[in-house]
């Protein structure tokens, strides 16, 4: 079946929450799935001392529902992917947590989504610093028409985090280090940064995005538009990124799921249906629509 | 599953590759016949506008050449007081040395025609001369002073000689002195500086475009400086910051609307508020820059929103993604995109602006102005409407003007046009 290798490795580093959770799941292994007609989450959605917390979030375009009561945690330190068929919102999901979902017009978000105990929803939270504590990596790689070093640059120097020259350097320097993209462009810095391959961009792209140094980052399909090579970089990325941030990664690959991420949520037509460790998701779903789509029955 | 027996006796189904092959060819005859269309409707058009180039050159390059005549002036100090300097008879000085020259000529009939000979600008050159060095006063010069225009046309052969001599503009007389002077090289035409310097005349010999160019000149400023970034304000607040909703859509209609009113409408309208209203001077480049950029605004703005409206949303989610406000990312980010997009519908909106004469005839720039604009309140005139003028003047050398105005109305808008295309390759990039 599916190679879970690196969530054994992870499991052995586990955390506390996923030693409790794998507690739980030893416990079900001759409970009969819930049923494909039953809606609830079924899984343990709340994690200890969770980074970001979910409740009952819905999610409208005009009339047309498309998230139906989601509540799930977000930890420290964890990667949490979102799977699902197409269509059934994890995109549209991911983009409440920094509220991305602004930008489209008819688009409603009712519900709680706290960040540091407050609703980042609510009318007086100002979008700028929710998006600078809350990252986002997009599915298509988007570096903008600009040099590589003006790319990463870009986010410090709007938020005024640097204090000269020599500090934006070298946060440029950091960022491109950690998105492992340093030693490929450091001696082309001032090229433009569309000039770069697709995986390059997309590792631009998050280098961007860690300039600014967020504690959450979203990563919505972050390697759908890249060759399997480039995807294991990225994926290496992100398991090195996780002992810093907070990642929430949404992806149509259930084998790029098993190998990066600690928690799975898998969504159906705007419904989360089940969470739990990844580990436990891939090789004991509790519920039928789960377990019908990582054996590949529809989706 | 069909079994051997089967598949033998059914009709053999027809191979794709044989059905494709039988419609190829009528495919590739369409194909060319299609651009055969193409290729000819681009040929026509060419043609027509190397017509219009030839005929326009054909008619108007003998305007930046004019007659002049070679004629010993003497400064006589009888006539030209040192106090009056500037009020001299500088006339009687080029009567005086024609009259020397052609001494046989006897009768007013005669002298009033040999006379006629000289512009009646050459009182105006020699004034200057005298102003400028006063000491030329009592001593005599070879001065090329501009001829009249009837000899300018006779000398360029759009008057014909072999008509009766009623039907002449130039009498049999003026034509024997006319060949005399051009025997003794006294005629010669030289370089028409007087057309590229001068403002409007009722003398051909004296009219030039430059108070023309002035005036479209300011009238253009005034229309850039206001309709740019008025309308690229406009673009991106309705692009980008404002709601989609019924106001919006009733806005973005009527800017459509606008764009196809006709032009005279705008001339109306500032006729009714610019001049009488707001009382503001008649003929001005400022009225007529406000006009104009009445008329451009909305082809601005329907370039500029679909210029924005091009630009990637990848882009604006990237910005937005790092924490940048609505106000930067469109400020560091969609601008810069779009930048080359709104330049190519300012310069379409420019060049009309420029090639208009309708709405600016409301407004009293048809005015018939010989001082040249020094500023945006001056009375004026602009390119196409001093070629309307021209173009309606009885006088043959008004001819070849209108021509030569409509070549330096032409060569205006190639500027206009540079510039603009090098403005949008430096802001050009790829993404």
């Amino acid at each position: 079946m599916l190679t879970l290798t690196r969530v054994d490795e992870t499991a052995l580093a586990g955390t506390m929450t996923e030693i409790h959770l794998k507690a739980k799941g030893g416990t079900d292994a001759g409970r009969p799935r819930v049923s494909r007609e039953k809606r609830e989450t079924v899984g343990t959605v709340t994690v200890e001392n969770p980074r970001m917390v979910c409740r009952n979030v819905n999610v409208y375009y005009g009339d047309k529902q498309a998230i139906k009561n989601v509540s799930i945690d977000i930890g420290c330190n964890e990667v949490l992917a979102m799977i699902g068929p197409s269509g059934c919102g994890k995109s549209t999901f991911i983009r409440c947590l920094n509220r991305m979902n602004d930008t489209i017009e008819g688009c409603r978000v009712t519900g709680d989504i706290l960040l540091d105990g407050v609703n980042i929803h609510d009318k007086d939270v100002d979008v700028v610093p929710l998006r600078a504590q809350v990252g986002m990596v997009f599915q298509k790689p988007n570096p903008f028409p600009k040099s590589i070093y003006e790319n990463v640059a870009y986010g410090p120097r709007i938020h005024g985090m640097a204090r000269d020259k020599s500090e934006l350097d070298a946060m440029v320097e950091t960022s491109l280090k950690k998105a492992g993209l340093w030693e490929e462009v450091k001696d082309r810095m001032d090229q433009p940064g569309t000039g770069l391959s697709g995986g390059q961009q997309q590792r631009l792209c998050i280098a961007r995005t860690i300039a600014v140094n967020p504690e959450i980052i979203l990563m919505d399909e972050p390697c759908s538009a890249l060759d399997p090579i480039a995807t294991s970089v990225i994926e290496d990325l992100i398991f090195e990124l996780r002992s810093q941030y907070s990642i929430c990664i949404v992806t149509h690959s259930m084998q790029q799921a098993a190998r990066v991420s600690q928690r799975t949520a898998y969504f159906h037509l705007g419904d989360l249906i089940e969470v739990g460790p990844t580990e436990r998701i891939f090789t004991n779903p509790r519920h039928e629509l789960t377990q019908d789509y990582i054996t590949g029955r529809f989706g | 599953m069909n079994s051997p027996i089967d598949t033998a006796a059914a009709p053999e189904p027809q191979r794709t590759i044989d059905i494709v092959n039988r419609s190829l060819k009528r495919r590739y005859r369409a194909e060319r016949r299609f651009r055969f269309y193409g290729l000819a409707a681009i040929v026509l058009s060419l043609m027509f506008l190397a017509l219009l180039f030839v005929s326009i050159v054909a008619k108007g390059y003998s305007a930046f050449w004019q007659t002049s005549i070679r004629l010993p002036i003497v400064f006589d100090p009888a006539v030209i007081q040192q106090d009056t300097l500037v009020n001299a008879d500088y006339a009687a000085l080029v009567r005086e040395a024609l009259f020397k020259k052609f001494p046989q000529v006897d009768g007013r009939q005669d002298k009033r025609q040999l006379t006629a000979l000289m512009s009646s600008g050459s009182v105006y050159r020699l004034r200057d001369m005298v102003l400028k060095d006063p000491d030329l006063v009592g001593r005599g010069a070879e001065v090329w002073l501009l001829a009249d225009d009837d000899v300018d046309m006779l000398i360029k052969g759009h008057f014909r000689r072999d008509l009766p001599e009623a039907e002449r503009r130039v009498s049999d007389k003026q034509i024997a002195w006319i060949e005399q002077l051009e025997s003794e090289g006294r005629l010669e035409r030289r370089f028409n500086t007087t057309f590229l310097s001068a403002g409007d005349s009722r003398e051909p010999e004296l009219a030039g475009v430059w108070g023309a160019v002035s005036g479209s000149f300011f009238t253009l400023l005034i229309t850039l400086s206001l309709s740019f970034p008025i309308g690229v304000a406009a673009a991106v607040y309705l692009e980008e910051f404002a709601r989609k909703n019924r106001w919006t859509d009733l806005i973005e209609v009527n800017i459509n609307n606008l764009a196809a009113v006709p032009s005279i409408v705008f001339g109306l309208l500032g006729l009714a508020v610019f001049l009488n209203f707001f009382g503001l001077p008649r003929s001005a480049p400022l009225v007529g820059g406000l006009v104009l950029t009445l008329m451009t605004l909305p082809t601005i703005i329907i370039a500029s929103r679909s210029a924005l409206k091009a630009v990637p949303p990848s882009i604006r989610e990237a910005a937005l993604g790092v924490g940048a406000s609505k106000m930067q990312m469109v400020v560091h980010h969609v601008l810069p995109l779009a930048l080359p997009g709104m330049l190519t519908g300012t310069i379409i909106g420019m060049a009309r602006a420029l090639g208009e004469s309708a709405p600016l005839l409301m407004i009293g720039m048809v005015a018939f102005i010989v001082d040249i604009p020094k500023g945006f309140t001056d009375s004026a005139t602009v390119l196409p409407v001093q070629i309307y003028l021209w173009s309606d003047s009885p006088e043959r050398a008004f001819v070849e003007r209108t021509s030569a105005a409509i070549m330096v109305l032409l060569a205006f808008l190639v500027v206009m046009n540079a510039g603009a295309i090098i403005l949008r390759k430096k802001f050009e990039r790829r993404w």
